[in-house]
């Protein structure tokens, strides 16, 4: 059977046991995101505080969610918290890029485990396209958010450096 | 009314100096034409043997998938697979008549628009429609139902008296069920929206059925149009269309059926029924993608402002205002999709040919089979009535703590194509407090063997899964 290689322990363990589960606070930005064509669907909580080196990239010290969904979508949102957290987002997000380009390749990239982490359990989901947008529910609910968080906080920075703020 | 006095394509088709010479290959005899209209055909039971042999015309039904495993097709509620006689009928008329209908006086032109019409009189005749002028190829029917939800809203801001019967606005109401498909339900809402009108729908019960304990209060005086579906492309569940018809005339209601569910799978005779509308699709009922059929009651067509407009569609045409012709010419505009009407003529006679009694006798005890063998399976949830009264082959169901997308995966693996989702009925799984179900849906091919790999690929997944 084929399913081993798609459904990797890794990726069972996360759907029966998924870390960082639930909504925390504090946090940055809350956002929903589904996925309409079978209705699954996470809310996710970012939160993003600066490293004090004035370097402008912030450190993920939390992110937090619910979810709906199949083992995948599951699985994946559970990864993405164990790779992103307590990380800078510069780094994350590079992470997230391996991540998109691995699972959206039909099978022609196999991902590099460095990068990935246990991520690389995903590998197989790029041979089911269907599956894709599974894969990467909760990454993308993450990027939203985080790009949401930046720019809430550098509007607030330019609003306070504003002279007629 | 000038539009009256427009000959319409079909009447110049029948009238003309072609109208006995339409291909003989792309007409009934007439014992079988007459058949067809019953819309029934024989009722004799089709053994395996017959099964068989319908199966060797479907010649996708030979490959196989994922690493050799052969092919187990349980999804022609989605789309149907299509036989050699409907893929010949489009090969033959692309290769020797293909031209532009309804246009030019050339010999493919007088073809073409021949084999067109003589497509839309089978189909009439399939589905019992008095006229083939009530028949209409659109695109799909979700196509078919936003025509007459856009004609209804053309007409809240026409002048023309004969489209005032369809005017809404505020204080009027459109009903819905809670099981439609949002093909269904989307084109009504957005009709809402555009003329101030309010939505109202039945609820489903706890077993599957509309509610109809309230239907005095929820078709009333203020009801405008009733639009629902024949057969639950979910559920199974085949609606009562008598009495939504009924309840409908009373008020002067207008009724839009969905029967993209039931058209395909049992016979359907519109005027026996009574509704003012129904749509469905070529695709699920042997034919090809990219044509669909509105059928209408000729007096409302004839009444209805048009949908698109543009070439084809016109009585006269100045260069600041145009008239429109007849029906169904009024709801075509545009080069139609020739090739797609007369593959979906050659699926009409193709399920005349097997009889669609037999064809609704195989799939209740198909689905009859399915229901038993799943029910089995204590780890297992049908959602959807539990026997085969009133109820069509569509079996959909969750299993406990698998997600239907990962139960769908495991049934892919083992050649087993059934759909997973909401299958575009989110508020009917909202209204269960499911996401997604796995739905099994059978056609004239399907066999119990074949329920037989359904009903072991899932007990797999639970296996899988560790919940089995």
């Amino acid at each position: 059977m084929q399913m081993e290689k798609l459904y990797q322990e890794i990726i069972l363990d996360h759907y029966r046991t998924p870390h960082h589960f639930g909504l925390r606070d504090p946090f940055d930005t809350e956002v929903h995101h589904v996925n309409p064509t079978c209705g699954d669907e996470v809310t996710l909580r970012v939160r993003l505080e600066p490293t004090g080196t004035g370097d402008n990239d912030p450190i993920v010290t939390d992110i937090s969610y619910e979810a709906m969904g199949c083992s995948i979508s599951q699985a994946s949102t559970s990864v993405l918290t164990d790779l992103a957290i307590g990380r800078p987002l510069s780094e994350v997000l590079d992470t997230l890029g391996a991540f998109t380009t691995m699972v959206t390749s039909r099978g022609t990239i196999e991902g590099d485990e460095d990068v990935l982490g246990d991520g690389i359990a995903f590998a197989g989901v790029s041979k089911y396209p269907a599956r894709v947008k599974c894969a990467l529910l909760g990454w993308m609910a993450f990027k939203d958010a985080a790009v949401q968080s930046v720019d809430s906080s550098s509007a607030a920075t330019s609003d306070a450096q504003s002279p007629s703020a | 009314m000038t539009d009256q006095l427009t000959v319409s394509a079909q009447e110049a088709a029948v009238l003309g100096p072609t109208a006995g010479d339409v291909p003989e290959h792309s007409v009934l005899p007439d014992a079988e034409l007459t058949a067809a209209q019953d819309g029934s055909g024989s009722a004799a039971p089709l053994s395996p043997a017959d099964i068989d042999r319908i199966r060797a015309d479907f010649p996708i039904l030979e490959r196989t998938v994922r690493d050799g495993k052969p092919l187990v097709y349980l999804d022609s509620g989605a789309t149907s697979q299509r036989p050699v006689p409907v893929i010949d009928a489009e090969q033959e008329y692309v290769t020797g008549h293909n031209a532009a209908v309804h246009r030019g006086a050339h010999q493919l032109a007088e073809e073409a628009t021949d084999f067109y019409e003589s497509a839309r009189q089978r189909i009439a005749a399939f589905i019992g429609a008095g006229n083939p002028d009530e028949v209409i190829f659109t695109k799909n029917a979700t196509e078919s139902i936003n025509l007459v939800a856009y004609a209804f809203g053309n007409a809240t801001f026409s002048d023309q008296s004969a489209a005032q019967r369809f005017k809404l606005g505020p204080g009027d109401e459109i009903v819905v069920t809670e099981m439609e498909h949002h093909a269904n339900l989307i084109p009504w809402q957005e009709l809402c929206r555009r003329t101030g009108a309010t939505l109202r729908w039945f609820k489903v019960t706890d077993d599957f059925r509309l509610d109809l304990k309230d239907i005095d209060q929820l078709i009333n005086s203020k009801t405008k149009v009733v639009a629902f579906t024949h057969q639950s492309n979910v559920l199974g569940t085949i609606n009562p269309v008598e009495i939504l018809v009924a309840a409908a005339q009373k008020v002067g209601a207008l009724t839009v059926l969905d029967a993209c569910q039931s058209v395909p799978h049992m016979p359907v005779d519109v005027s026996a029924l009574g509704v003012d509308f129904a749509a469905f699709s070529g695709h699920k009922m042997f034919g090809p993608s990219g044509v669909g059929v509105l059928y209408g009651r000729y007096d409302l067509l004839a009444a209805m402002p048009p949908f698109l407009t543009g070439g084809s569609m016109i009585e006269q045409v100045f260069i600041d205002h145009a008239t429109y012709a007849a029906p169904p010419a009024r709801f075509e505009a545009g080069v139609p999709m020739t090739s797609q009407a007369v593959g979906l003529g050659a699926a009409v006679d193709y399920l005349t040919d097997v009889g669609m009694k037999a064809v609704a006798a195989h799939e209740a005890s198909l689905t009859g089979y399915a229901l038993q063998q799943l029910s089995a399976n204590s780890g297992l949830r049908i959602i959807g009535p539990a026997g085969t009264a009133d109820r069509g082959g569509a079996v959909s169901f969750v299993v406990d703590g698998v997600h239907a997308h990962d139960v769908g995966q495991i049934l892919d693996d083992a050649g087993v194509q059934i759909r997973v989702g909401h299958h575009c009925a989110w508020p009917l799984h909202r209204r269960f407090g499911i996401a997604a179900t796995v739905r099994a849906s059978f056609a004239l091919y399907n066999t119990p063997a074949e329920i037989d790999a359904l009903v072991a690929a899932v007990a797999d997944s639970q296996r899988f899964f560790g919940v089995g």
